[in-house]
C-alpha cells in the first residue's frame, strides 16, 4: 500500500501512520457516481465555509472580550483599529449566512434525492445534528457583540425554556447565571461560541466516516452497481468543488465587500440596553421559519377540546412545535417509506417537495412580519403544512404513489441520456 | 458534467493524448496551481496582521514626559510601550565616571553617544540578559560595583551611562529612541 507513494519521505510515514493512503482514498480515487449534478457542490461548500468560519472566528477572538461593558466596544475596535478588522468581521458575520445558504441548499438537496434512506439514515441524522448544533453556535454568536439585537434575541430565545414544566425558571436562572442575561451568560456563550465549532466538527467527521461507507447517493438514486457508475473523486470532482468554489466567493466575497450588513440588523449597532427592547426584534434570517411556527399558536389553540390547555399552554405549544419541526427531521428517513430515492422518478412527490420548499420559504417570509392579521392565518396554514407533508403526506406517497421506472444503472441512465 | 465526464471516465488520462496533452496538462496542473497558492496566501495575509499592533496601540506607542520635577541624582520610571524607561538625571560626579572610559569590553560605548544631553540618562530598564527589571532606582536599592544598576536574577551590573560591565548581560542598557521637545520635556518613541 505505501509503496504507492514515489517520495520517499511520504512512504516512510505512510507506511508508519497511513494518513497519506486515508487521504488518498477519500479525496483521490474515492469512486464517485459519475452523474453528480452541481447541487452535489455544497457538501464540500459547506465544510469549506466551516473552515473559513472557525479560522476568522479564531482570530477575531483574539481581539474580543467577552465583558458586558467591553464587548460592543471591542467589536468597534475591531471595525476601526485592528489591521484588516473589519474584513474578519464581514467575513465572520456574512459567513454565518452563506454557511446556512448553503446547508439549507444541502439539506433540500438531500429531501429531493431522497439521500436520506437506507443505508444512509445516520448520514442524514448526523445532518440534522450539524444543522442542530450551527443553530446553536450561530445563536450564541449573534449574542457576542452585544448589541440590542443581540441582548434581545438572548433574552427571549433563553426565554423559551421558562415553557418546561416545574423546573423552566430554574433553567432559565441556569443559563443566564442570574436573574436576566447579564455578564455570566455573555461570558458562557463566548466559552461555547468557541467551543460548539469544535463540535460541529467532530460531527462533520462522522458524517464523512457514513458517507464513504456507502458513498454518495445521486440524480437518479439508483446505487452504485459497479466500476463502470463510477469516476475519481480527484481530478473530476475537485475541480469541479473548485469551479463551485470560485462561484460561491464571487457571492460571499459580493456581500462581504459590497453589502457587508445586508443580511444584518441595524439595531445592533446600538450598544445592549437592558432597560429598552427594539421595536421591531426579529431573529436572523436563517431562524425565520422556526420562529413563524413559534409565533403560530392560537391563545386559545384547543380549546374546543378543554382538555389539553390544562397540561399545556399555548407558549409551551409554540416551543415545542418549533423544536419538534428540527426532531421530526431525524424520522424522515422511516417516514418515507417510499423504495424510489429520486424524485426525479417520483411525479408526484416532485410536486410535494416544491411545495414543501415553497411553504418554507414562505414561513421564514411570514417569520420576518409582524404577527398580525392575515400574516398570522397564512403562518398557521403554513405550519399545519409543515408537518402535514412530513407526517401525512410522505408516508402516504411512499405507499400509494405510482413511480416511474428506474434506470437499470447509473451508467446506463447516462448513457440513455447521452444518446439523445 | 456528467455529460463530459463520461467519455474521458474510463480512459487512462496519462498517455492517450500522446506527449502534447502530457506537457499541456502539467502547464496547467503547474499555473493552477500557482495561481492558488497566490491566492492563498493573499488570502492569508490579512489573517496575519490582525496580529500586528492595532491602530489603538500604535497610537499609545510614544510617552511624553516632564523632567522638570527630577532633581539631580534623582531617578524615575516611566511607561514606554508597556516596558519601564529610566530617566536619571546625573551629578556631575556620575558624568564624570561616565565619561571617564567606554565601560567595559563587552560593549564599549562613548557616554555622548548615549545621552543628548550629558545630565539626562534615558535608557530602557530592562536587563539585556533575560529581561528582568535592574534595581538601583531607588534609594536604598543596590547599584552594583559601577554606581548604576544591579540586575537581582543574574548579577550583571550596569554603570552610571548604564553600560554593562560585569555579569550575563551581553549588551548595554538599550537607549529608546527620544527627543527634547522643550528644555525639560522629552517625548520617546
Amino acid at each position: 500500500m505505501s509503496s504507492e507513494f514515489k517520495n520517499p519521505v511520504i512512504r516512510w510515514i505512510d507506511h508508519r501512520l497511513p494518513v497519506f493512503t486515508m487521504m488518498e482514498h477519500s479525496a483521490v480515487t474515492y469512486p464517485t457516481p459519475k452523474n453528480l449534478n452541481y447541487w452535489w457542490n455544497f457538501g464540500s461548500l459547506a465544510g469549506i465555509v466551516l473552515v473559513v468560519m472557525i479560522l476568522s472566528g479564531i482570530f477575531l477572538a483574539m481581539n474580543y472580550t467577552p465583558h458586558t461593558s467591553l464587548a460592543f466596544d471591542s467589536v468597534e475596535r475591531i471595525m476601526r483599529d485592528v489591521n484588516y478588522g473589519w474584513l474578519l468581521r464581514y467575513l465572520h458575520m456574512n459567513g454565518a449566512s452563506m454557511f446556512f445558504v448553503v446547508v439549507y441548499i444541502h439539506i433540500f438537496r438531500g429531501m429531493y434525492y431522497g439521500s436520506y434512506k437506507d443505508p444512509r439514515e445516520l448520514l442524514w441524522i448526523i445532518g440534522v445534528l450539524i444543522f442542530l448544533t450551527m443553530m446553536a453556535t450561530a445563536f450564541v454568536g449573534y449574542t457576542l457583540p452585544w448589541g440590542q439585537m443581540s441582548f434581545w434575541g438572548a433574552t427571549v430565545i433563553t426565554n423559551l425554556f421558562s415553557v418546561v414544566p416545574i423546573v423552566g425558571d430554574y433553567i432559565v436562572q441556569w443559563l443566564w447565571g442570574g436573574f436576566s442575561v447579564d455578564n455570566p451568560t455573555l461570558n458562557r456563550f463566548f466559552a461555547l461560541h468557541y467551543l460548539l465549532p469544535f463540535v460541529i466538527f467532530a460531527l462533520v467527521a462522522l458524517h464523512l466516516v457514513a458517507l464513504h461507507q456507502h458513498k454518495s447517493n445521486n440524480p437518479t438514486g439508483v446505487e452504485i452497481k459497479g466500476d463502470r457508475d463510477t469516476i475519481p473523486f480527484h481530478p473530476y470532482y475537485t475541480v469541479k468543488d473548485a469551479f463551485g468554489l470560485g462561484v460561491f466567493l464571487l457571492i460571499y466575497l459580493g456581500f462581504t465587500f459590497f453589502a457587508p450588513n445586508f443580511f444584518g440588523e441595524p439595531d445592533n449597532y446600538v450598544a445592549a440596553n437592558p432597560l429598552v427592547t427594539p421595536a421591531h426584534i426579529v431573529p436572523e434570517w436563517y431562524f425565520l421559519p422556526f420562529y413563524a411556527m413559534l409565533r403560530s399558536v392560537p391563545d386559545n389553540f384547543i380549546d374546543a377540546w378543554g382538555i389539553l390547555p390544562i397540561i399545556i399552554s399555548a407558549k409551551a405549544a409554540g416551543v415545542c412545535i418549533m423544536f419538534g419541526s428540527i426532531i421530526l427531521l431525524m424520522f424522515l428517513p422511516w417516514l418515507d417509506t417510499s423504495k424510489v430515492r429520486s424524485a426525479n422518478f417520483r411525479p408526484v412527490y416532485k410536486w410535494a417537495f416544491w411545495l414543501f420548499l415553497f411553504n418554507y420559504i414562505l414561513l421564514g417570509y411570514i417569520g420576518g412580519q409582524p404577527p398580525e392579521g392575515a400574516m398570522l392565518t397564512i403562518g398557521r396554514v403554513s405550519t399545519f403544512w409543515y408537518f402535514f407533508h412530513l407526517l401525512v403526506v410522505v408516508p402516504f406517497l411512499g405507499k400509494y404513489e405510482r413511480t416511474l421506472p428506474l434506470p437499470e444503472s447509473i451508467s446506463a441512465a447516462v448513457m440513455a441520456k447521452e444518446s439523445k | 458534467m456528467a455529460d463530459h465526464t463520461t467519455t474521458a471516465g474510463h480512459g487512462a488520462p496519462h498517455g492517450s493524448h500522446g506527449d502534447e496533452g502530457d506537457s499541456r496538462r502539467d502547464f496547467l496542473v503547474l499555473s493552477t496551481l500557482t495561481v492558488g497558492a497566490v491566492g492563498a496566501g493573499l488570502a492569508a495575509w490579512p489573517f496575519i496582521d490582525t496580529m500586528n499592533p492595532s491602530k489603538d496601540v500604535l497610537a499609545l506607542a510614544s510617552t511624553e514626559v516632564d523632567l522638570s520635577p527630577i532633581s539631580e541624582g534623582q531617578s524615575i520610571t516611566v511607561i514606554w510601550r508597556g516596558k519601564p524607561v529610566f530617566i536619571r538625571k546625573r551629578t556631575p560626579g556620575e558624568i564624570a565616571e561616565a565619561k571617564k572610559s567606554l565601560g567595559g569590553d563587552k560593549d564599549p560605548q562613548a557616554d555622548d553617544k548615549r545621552t543628548k544631553k550629558p545630565e539626562w540618562l534615558v535608557v530602557v530598564g530592562i536587563c539585556t540578559h533575560l529581561g528582568c527589571i535592574p534595581l538601583g532606582q531607588r534609594t536604598g536599592d543596590p547599584k552594583g560595583d559601577y554606581n548604576g544598576w544591579f540586575c537581582p536574577c543574574h548579577g550583571s551590573m550596569y554603570d552610571t551611562s548604564g553600560r554593562i560591565r560585569v555579569g550575563p548581560a551581553p549588551r548595554n542598557l538599550d537607549v529608546p529612541p527620544y527627543e527634547f521637545t522643550g528644555d525639560t520635556a522629552i517625548r520617546i518613541g
